[in-house]
Formats: structure tokens, sequence, C-alpha cells
């Protein structure tokens, strides 16, 4: 009988397996895995250790370095503000100040009903359409506070649709 | 197959596409593009072609540097020039697509302009005669909007690998490191040494695996030219890369992206595998005895992995923090191989200075800036873009040329130049020109090409801690005076943002400061009070009012203040078994 706990450490390993760049490493194979689960768990952790032959501190000094990669599993849709300085500029704040308040949040984190998970981002690349925010990787330039309700209002229902 | 066989093939492909003979829809999807919305655009296009039963080639562009005017559609029909389309929407796409594709007629409303022998296609103005393209001269980004990333073909139709084909089979290594020294190249990621004498570094070095990095870490914020060129016009880059790993003698180019910048990746790994498919890149090149390997390496997100042995970290996958120098990469870098990094911007020259000369190239520019500045316009302007223009252009000719001015009529108050470490510079710099050395004798640098204009809504101190909590965050906490003295600068100019300050607070952040430059490694630590000493001299009037009146003169400090810490949560959350 197999167990989540097996399906997890199933999908790790085929994360890990699956890489198609020549030169694997510790951080490129935990980008792999939090790209294709969403997170690292502990698992992951020892995992990658035994695939690389290190210690599980230096695969988990390296996961805890880098403010990509989250500790649990994320909400099903992706939410992320811009706070670089051309969209402070032009009206971050106010853009920000609608998306907590439409996922009733008070900084990065998830909804109470996990569906959605936030978090800021240094430099979404686009400053020239900034202020840009980024929902489930599609991202919107010349964000306005008001169009907030709308793009978020739908992610508690839907299903993600990103492909 | 022979060099010859696959330029006059594509050259073919090529002239039957651009004929327009099945009408070829260009849009530009680069970054810009996909946030104003181009995917959107795509969608609806294929949809509304598919249900009216219409032919047509549609190809993703990069940007043309017109982004305030994305998502920008092309349309060539044949023995018409190209018709342009501005800030397309998804339900905008039915109307041009029955006018100009259907009927046959002229949707005028949504015409920006013509590019093409032909003439306008009706009455339209020419778009080569707006300031945002008259005033370019495109070297790094020459085909960006008008070939796809996608097609190694496109590229090679518009005298791609011709550079290297020149270099591999008329030219020596030395040759060709002679000849990007006499261009006068610098580079373009900062520092801005001398490109050609950096690869003469690695010459010496002994093989036979030799690494040639290429940075597009880019995490400065207000930056976003390399990738530009990347989603662009990826082949420009891995020619350049190509290039210089015969000139040093290198074995292998890795091109280093930020993990996320799906675009730029995507298009970068899709290029590399064409240019392997033809022999552009791999073993014996084009039938000479040179081999040169490319792949791609991600880096989590970390502003500090763009310095250059932080980078090498990154790539062996351990964390992004400086090494001690000596030893220098060129003779122990990435798993201990002799290694030369270079910019995107700083490689994607080569393949032009080798095909046109470095006469050519430094007849461009000023002084001993030669060649082209890739300029990141953002902010307050009303033209905000991705603008390659000789260097000497003077900062007021790019703000209100290039730029429009500053938008709603508003006064310029700052510029900020450089990337965060950069600095600020006040209403005055207008008659500053690009060139590297006169933009540092005046306390900015031009760096990676960033330049975010503020206008006279924006208060130097909120804008301040923006940069300082930037600066924070991405400190790598190896030396503890970066570390820590970025967390108590930030304390500092919070305070005073919040009117708050304590007596001494401006002198208490100059000790900081100057400890944090003694005692840092990289260039992090050693520029991380810059923002703030610049800022200070260009506006001591707004930290005066802050401290001494009690009070912002825009209101820009009584807003929410939330900025991201560098405290790591979930991962501290972890350990404590949460």
């Amino acid at each position: 009988m197999t167990t989540d706990k097996d399906n997890l450490r199933t999908k790790i390993q085929a994360a890990i397996q699956s890489q198609k760049r020549p030169t694997v490493t510790v951080l490129s194979s935990l980008l792999a895995i939090q790209d294709s689960i969403g997170y690292i768990p502990e698992e992951a952790i020892e995992e990658v250790a035994v695939n690389s032959n290190t210690s599980i501190n230096s695969v988990f000094g390296v996961a805890s370095f880098y403010p990509n990669f989250r500790f649990t599993p994320p909400g099903e849709h992706s939410v992320e503000v811009c706070w670089g300085p051309t969209c402070h500029l032009k009206g971050a704040t106010e853009v920000l100040e609608s998306v907590l308040e439409k996922l009733g949040l008070d900084s990065e984190g998830d909804t109470d009903d996990g569906k959605v998970s936030f978090r800021f981002n240094t430099c979404l690349g686009a400053c020239s359409q900034a202020p840009v925010i980024s929902v489930d990787h599609e991202l919107y330039g010349n964000a306005k506070p008001d169009i907030i309700p709308n793009l978020l209002g739908s992610l508690h229902e839907k299903e993600n649709h990103h492909q | 197959m022979k060099y010859e066989e696959i330029t006059s093939q594509a050259t073919a492909e090529w002239a039957d596409m651009t004929s327009g003979r099945v009408p070829l829809i260009r849009i530009g999807t680069a970054m810009c593009g996909h946030a104003a919305g181009a995917f959107r655009v795509v969608k609806a296009l294929r949809k509304c072609l598919e249900s009216k039963g219409i032919e047509a080639n549609i190809q993703e562009v990069g940007c043309l540097g017109l982004c305030y005017a994305e998502p920008l559609l092309d349309i060539k029909k044949e023995g018409k020039s190209r018709l342009f389309f501005n800030n397309v929407t998804p339900e905008e796409v039915e109307y041009i697509v029955d006018e100009y594709l259907l009927k046959e007629g002229y949707p005028k409303e949504k015409v920006f302009g013509y590019i093409g022998e032909e003439g306008p296609v009706s009455g339209e103005d020419s778009l080569e005669m707006l300031p945002g393209l008259k005033l370019q001269h495109r070297i790094a980004l020459r085909n960006a909007g008008h070939t796809s990333p996608y097609d190694i073909n496109q590229y090679i139709a518009n005298g791609g690998y011709s550079g290297l084909y020149k270099a591999l089979t008329e030219m020596s290594p030395s040759e060709v490191i002679d000849e990007v020294k006499n261009s006068g190249l610098r580079g373009r990621g900062g520092a801005a040494f001398p490109t050609g004498v950096k690869w003469s570094f690695l010459v010496g070095s002994p093989g036979p695996t030799k690494y040639i990095l290429c940075n597009c870490e880019e995490g400065d914020p207000g930056a976003y030219n390399d990738k530009g060129i990347l989603e662009s016009d990826p082949h420009t880059l891995l020619e350049g890369l190509a290039i210089a790993g015969y000139a040093t003698g290198a074995s292998n180019g890795i091109v280093f992206i930020r993990h996320g910048h799906d675009g730029p990746i995507e298009r970068t790994e899709k290029a590399i595998e064409q240019a392997y498919d033809l022999g552009l890149i791999g073993n014996n090149i084009l039938g000479t005895d040179f081999s040169f390997d490319i792949e791609v390496a991600l880096t989590g997100e970390s502003y500090v992995a763009g310095e250059e042995t932080a980078l090498m970290e990154a790539v062996e996958g351990k964390r992004a923090m400086p090494r001690f120098r000596p030893p220098f990469p060129a003779a122990f870098g990435v798993w201990g191989k002799p290694s030369n990094i270079n910019n995107v911007k700083s490689l994607s020259y080569a393949p032009e200075i080798i095909s046109k000369g470095a006469d050519w190239f430094s007849s461009i520019g000023v002084n001993q800036s030669t060649g082209t500045a890739i300029v990141c316009l953002s902010g307050d302007v009303n033209r905000p873009g991705l603008y390659e223009v000789p260097m000497g252009l003077t900062l007021g000719e790019v703000i209100d040329d290039l730029g429009g001015g500053v938008t709603d009529n508003a006064q310029l108050k700052l510029l900020q130049t450089g990337g965060p470490l950069g600095g600020v510079l006040g209403p005055d710099s207008k008659d500053i020109h690009i060139d590297f050395d006169e933009m540092r004798s005046a306390g900015a640098i031009f760096g990676s090409g960033g330049i975010i204009v503020g206008s006279d809504k924006v208060c130097a101190v909120d804008l301040t801690r923006i940069l300082v909590a930037f600066c924070q965050f991405e400190s790598c906490g190896k030396c503890f005076p970066c570390r820590l003295g970025m967390e108590h600068l930030l304390e500092i100019v919070e305070r005073i943002s919040n009117c708050d300050s304590k007596p001494g607070d401006m002198d208490l952040m100059k000790s900081i400061g100057g400890t944090m430059e003694a005692g840092s490694l990289c260039g992090h630590g050693q520029l991380g009070f810059g923002p703030i000493r610049s800022a200070i001299t260009h506006f001591e009037e707004d930290f005066r009012l802050h401290i001494e009146e009690n009070r912002c003169p825009t209101g820009s400090c009584d807003r929410l203040k939330i900025v991201p810490k560098n405290t790591r949560p979930y991962a501290t959350d972890h350990i404590a078994g949460e």
C-alpha cells in the first residue's frame, strides 16, 4: 500500500531525475522540485541531500537562502505585487492595499481558505508598465487599485486556469 | 551543413515570409508586451482568425523599444508597408482583422504608423520619424521587434552568425580580442571595465575546461534590458558568447538567468537547441576545429547573485554569497576552473563589432564611452521604453525627447540611475551626458541602464526608504557590516520617514555607511550607503522637513508602509516545527 508520503517522495524523485539542463546541482534540484510540487517539504531536503551526496544542513542552507522557496504547500493561485522603486513611484502602495483588503491579509502569506498565496516581488521585469502585479504568473501592467476586486474576485472559486 | 547553405535557406524563407504573400502578423510579447496584455491579444487573434477562416502567419517578436505603445501589433500584407497598431486590446482585435484583413479596408482608429519602403498604406506617418525610433541606434537590439526569437533562420537571414563565421574563418583568437579592445567596448554590467581586456585575462589560463559566464541575473529594479535582449533576440547573445569563447579559448558558456523569468529562460533554451541543430554551437562549429557548448543555469531570487563570485557560487548550486578575491575568476572560477563573467549587453555587441569592425563601433558614442547605451526608461515619463541610443545623449534628451517629458506636465524632481545602489540625481542633472565617466563624476552611475524618473509629487525620503529596504532585503548576510548595517539604516530611514527621527540620526547613518564601505566584501555592502548619500546631497530639504518640521512635503510618507523584510519567515517557521 502506498501512502501520501510515498507518493510525495516519488514526485520529488521524479522532479530531480527529470531535469533537462546538463548541470544538476542542489539549487537546480530544489528549483525543479518547487516547480513541480510548489514547495520544499522536508522529504525534498532529504532526497536532494542523498542525490547530491551532501548533508541535509547544506541543502537546507541553500533552500532557506533564496526567498522564492517556500516550505508549506502553496495556495492554488499565486498573487505577486512588485514593490520595486518604479512600481512604488507609480502607485504600487495603493494597489497593494487593494490586494491585501481583497485577500484579507496583513502582509505576505496565504488566505484563510488556503486558495491564494500572496507575496512581494522585488522586480517583475516590466518596469515600463509599472505598477505591475502577477496573478498565476500572468503579468498585469499599469495596474490600478480599482481593477483588483474583479481580477482577484474569481480566484476563490475557479480552478487554476493557467496553462 | 555548410554556412552558405544555412544562410541561403534562411534568406529564402525570410524573403517569402516578409513578402506578406500570407499576411504576416507580428506582435511584441517581451515582458513589456506581456504586462500590457499581449498574450491575451494573441489568444484573441488566433481565435478570431480561426473563426473567420483567415490564413495568416502570427509571429511573436520582441520589443521595438516603444513599451508605452504595447501591445503593438504589426501587419504586413503583400505590396504594402508594415502597418502598426498600438495599445491593442483583445476586444479591438476583431475590428482590426475585419477592416484590414477581411474587407481590405483601413482600421484608421487604431493605426499607429507604418514602416517600409512601400510608403504609407493610407496617409499615416512613418513610425521611424517618432523620436522613440529616430533617436535610437540599435546594435544589440538590432533585430528586436523584427525577428522572432523562436526562429534561428530569421536571425541568420538578417546577418546572424556572420560575425562568428568571420571570426572562425578569417581571424585568429588574438585578432578577435584586439578588435574588441580597439572598439573601446566597456562592460555594460555596471563596472564599465574594458571587455577586450577582461577577455585577455582568460587567454593565458590553463585549459582545456574554461568558462565564459553570461550574467542575466538582472535583479535590479528599473532595468530590463538584459531580459529584453534574451526575449527579443537570444541568438545575438549566443553568437557573442561563442565569439568570446573562440577569442579566449574557453570550452563552455553558461547563461545565468533568474528563476521565474520564464520568457527569457524559455526563449534562450529554444535558441540554444536550434543553434546546436545547425552546428552553430557544439562540436567543430561550422566545420572548424573550434568546439563550444552553451547551457542555461538558473538562480533563485537573489540580487547579490549578480556579483561575479556570488554568481559562480550560485552556478555551483550554493548560496549566492561572494567569495574572497584573490584568487580571481580568471584563475579560479566556477567549479575551480578559469572563468570570465560578462553582462548580456556586452556580449551581444560582439557579433556586430566583428562583422562591421572596431572602427565602426568606436565611431559611435563619445569620449571613452563608445557604442550605444541601452536605456530602460521608466517612472513618471509619458513614453517609458527600452531605447538603445548612442552614448553621449544628455539625460534631458532622454527624458524629454525619448520619454516625451514628465507625466501630467509635472516638474522633474529626481532621477534614479544605475540600479538601487546607483544613486539619485536632482532636477539640475538634465545636462549630464550618458557617459560612464561623466555620470560617475556627477555622483551617479549609468550602471546597467535603468533610469527611473520621479516628478515633483515624489518624496525623496520615501523613495530612499524603498531603495534601502531593497538593499536590506537583498543583503546576502555574509559580511556583518552589510547585514546589520542595512537593517540599521532601514530603521533610521523609516524613523525619518515617520517624522519620528532622533537627534544625530543623520550622522549615525553616515558612520554606519562608512563602516559598510570599509568592511564589506562586495559592492552590495560597499555601495549600500550610496542611495542615502546621494539623496541627502540632492534632497537635503526633504530630509530637513521630516526631521525639523515633522511633515512630508508630498504626503507620500503618510501612506501604508509594508515592505518585505529579509528574515526568511517560512524558514524560521520550519525550524520551529510549525
